[in-house]
């Protein structure tokens, strides 16, 4: 599904350039559940953009779903977002004067889906995160766990073939993040690809297999026994 | 362009534009404030201009005075500061000469040429009154309109043929002599001496008038019969035809008159003028002044109005970069995004528009009911409908173009650093 080879990314500030990535080469198959960890700064949500293609690579090749992703303009990028991907924010990124429904509709909108459509999706998936009687409700009405529902709603509402998540868990008390993370593991038993950064172990845990990122480089890449978030909900 | 007519992004539009309530109201109210002043200057501007129209409808606009005065050069053998005078036969003289003149007609005023100067007494029964009498030809109608009441008539040939003793008595001499329900045509009113028949009212013209209500005119020759003035004329009314330059022919007139009465070629003070045409020109510069006037502030306040709307959208698009951040990370194109802002731009433009529009029109028209019977020169103040489509027409261009910088502005920032904003 995923396929990185020698990937670099550097930032450029003013005369200085800071190396990031340093040559990355992994690869992710349908239906993973895989954690990002590593220290902050070590290049986890570089990473996770680059995948997303919300930046672009410096080095190195980058296939999505058998698809190469190279020079795109924003417009196909765009395109490749909205048809691929799914995101979820640590700060959930709702849009404060839309409600739960509109949210979770709104990356449909994008697909030209109809507006009827659009809702009875939408509601289905607030109902799959349990937020069915909440539709009506702006964001600021919501807690933060159910914030982070909605926007996990939203992400699979365009049914996309990669869901990628930056520390879904990162605002949240971890009663909160256990039933998050019991919602993506459910998820992910349907057969959808997953991407979380965390640099909580017991997130990590939960996912079957976990990525550790050091200075930009991969340190070590293991497949694990999943924990079950329900166990602890 | 499939985007405009997809119901899809209006809902999009609709729903930013009325879930940011503030914004949205103090954008449109810029707007409309400016097509609101656009509006009620550009019809007050209108209504003046009918106004004048009308006032100015009851006299040949092409017309003019022409009177003796007394000369300022020697000239000829004479001294400077003689008497000039007009006579019968310099009508014919002017009339033969100019071919631009279409109708002349001389006036004598009672006591022009002879020893008072005075209003004439005039008595009907116990009442009595002085008013200004003049000695006319019928053809003065044709250069100042005279409404006569019902029944009446002004002087005509035979009058004048016959001298007949007969008057047109202006509306204010039947108030002050005539009992209310007696009509005047066919009495009797004594004028200084002499009894006249009363054949005519005329009624005082709105606007711009020659006459005032308590003049009356007698026939030219019962005048001179009267008054013992021979063919001497008070002053020349002169209408020339519509398409020729009136103030050329008052400048011949007067070179004519000053050559056939030996006078200096550049004395200007031997005959007086006064020129409608040019006067009333002078009032349409205004008018016209004043509506590009109007147009010019109507517009510029409508720009200021839009590039306020441009100005607020910058800023909402640097309040809501992490929204259009998420919307790219969902899928939305860069044109979708630019789409979006440009259409809010257009869409509030055109509320705004419209709503000012509505509110001018009605300002119009409640300055019309309280103008309608005051006597000010302000008639229907409208402004043509192509005037308030093309004002509806530059604001959306222009609320496109303003939108356009925020929109460009929207789309420049990458995606992931829209995200990254705090
Ligand atoms: N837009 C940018 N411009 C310059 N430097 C950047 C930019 N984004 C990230 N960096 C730098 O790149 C390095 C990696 O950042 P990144 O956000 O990937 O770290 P991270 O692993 O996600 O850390 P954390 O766990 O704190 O989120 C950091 O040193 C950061 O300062
Ligand atoms: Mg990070």
């Amino acid at each position: 599904m995923i396929e990185i080879k020698n990937l670099h990314k550097s930032y450029k500030m003013g005369s200085n350039s800071l190396h990031v990535l340093k040559g990355i080469n992994f690869s992710v198959e349908e239906g993973e559940l895989v954690a990002i960890m590593g220290s902050s700064g070590s290049g986890k949500s570089t990473l996770l953009n680059i995948l997303g293609m919300l930046d672009e690579l410096d080095e190195g090749s980058y296939d999505l779903d058998g698809v190469p992703i190279k020079n795109l303009n924003e417009t196909k990028a765009a395109n490749y977002r909205n048809k691929f991907l799914g995101f979820v924010f640590q700060s959930f990124n709702l849009i404060n004067y839309k409600s739960a429904m509109e949210n979770v509709a709104l990356p449909l909108y994008y697909q030209r889906v109809g507006r009827k459509e659009r809702q009875e999706k939408a509601l289905k998936y607030l109902d799959q995160v349990g937020l069915k009687e909440w539709a009506e409700h702006l964001p600021s009405e919501l807690s933060g766990g159910q914030k982070q529902r909605v926007a996990i709603a939203r992400a699979m509402a365009a049914e996309p073939k990669v869901l990628l998540a930056d520390e879904p868990t990162g605002a949240l008390d971890s009663k909160t993040s256990y039933e998050v993370m019991d919602l993506i593991q459910k998820i992910n038993d349907q057969g959808n690809t997953i991407l979380i950064v965390t640099h909580e172990p017991d997130i990590a845990d939960m996912c079957k297999r976990i990525v550790h990122l050091k200075d930009g480089i991969i340190l070590e890449d293991k497949k694990i026994k999943q924990v079950r978030a329900s166990e602890y909900v | 362009m499939r985007f405009i007519f997809d119901s899809n992004t209006w809902q999009e539009i609709f729903g930013s534009i009325s879930k940011n309530k503030t914004r949205t109201v103090i954008t449109v109210i810029g707007v409309l404030w400016g097509i609101f002043i656009y509006i009620a200057l550009a019809g007050s501007a209108q209504g003046l201009n009918n106004g004048f129209d009308k006032a100015f409808k009851t006299v040949a606009m092409n017309s003019m005075f022409v009177w003796p005065q007394s000369t300022s050069m020697p000239h000829d053998g004479f001294k400077t500061g003689r008497q000039m005078d007009l006579r019968l036969n310099d009508v014919s003289t002017i009339q033969n000469r100019i071919q631009e003149v279409q109708y002349i007609a001389p006036r004598i005023r009672q006591g022009d040429g002879g020893p008072n100067s005075e209003p004439v007494y005039t008595v009907k029964g116990q009442k009595s009154g002085n008013y200004g009498l003049y000695g006319d030809y019928p053809v003065y109608t044709k250069i100042a309109t005279k409404k006569i009441y019902d029944g009446g008539r002004f002087i005509n040939e035979e009058d004048i043929e016959q001298a007949r003793k007969v008057i047109v008595i202006g509306e204010r001499v039947q108030q002050e002599l005539f009992e209310k329900d007696e009509d005047p045509i066919g009495a009797y009113i004594r004028v200084g001496t002499v009894y006249f028949q009363v054949v005519g009212v005329h009624k005082l013209a709105n606007g711009v008038s020659f006459d005032s209500d308590s003049d009356m005119f007698i026939p030219f020759t019962t005048h001179r019969k009267l008054y013992n003035t021979g063919d001497l004329v008070s002053y020349l009314c002169i209408a020339a035809y519509d398409d020729v330059d009136v103030v050329k022919v008052e400048k011949d007139i007067k070179a004519l008159l000053r050559s056939t009465k030996r006078v200096h070629p550049d004395d200007e003070r031997a005959f007086g003028s006064f020129n409608l045409g040019e006067a009333f020109g002078r009032t349409m510069d205004f008018a016209f002044g004043l509506t590009f006037m109007s147009l010019i502030v109507g517009i510029a306040t409508i720009l200021a109005g839009v590039i306020g709307i441009g100005n607020i959208l910058l800023i909402s698009v640097k309040e809501r970069t992490k929204e259009l951040g998420v919307r790219r990370a969902l899928g939305a194109t860069p044109s979708e995004v630019r789409n979006l802002i440009v259409l809010e731009s257009v869409f509030l433009t055109l509320i705004a528009g419209v709503l000012g529009i509505i509110l001018g029109a009605g300002v119009l028209s409640a300055i019309n009911a309280f103008t309608k019977d005051v006597d000010f020169p302000y008639t229907n103040p409208t402004v043509p409908i192509p005037y308030v489509l093309g004002a509806l027409v530059i604001m959306v261009v222009l609320g496109t173009l303003i939108g356009l910088i925020p929109a460009q502005r929207a789309v420049s920032i990458k995606p992931i650093d829209a995200l990254r904003e705090e």
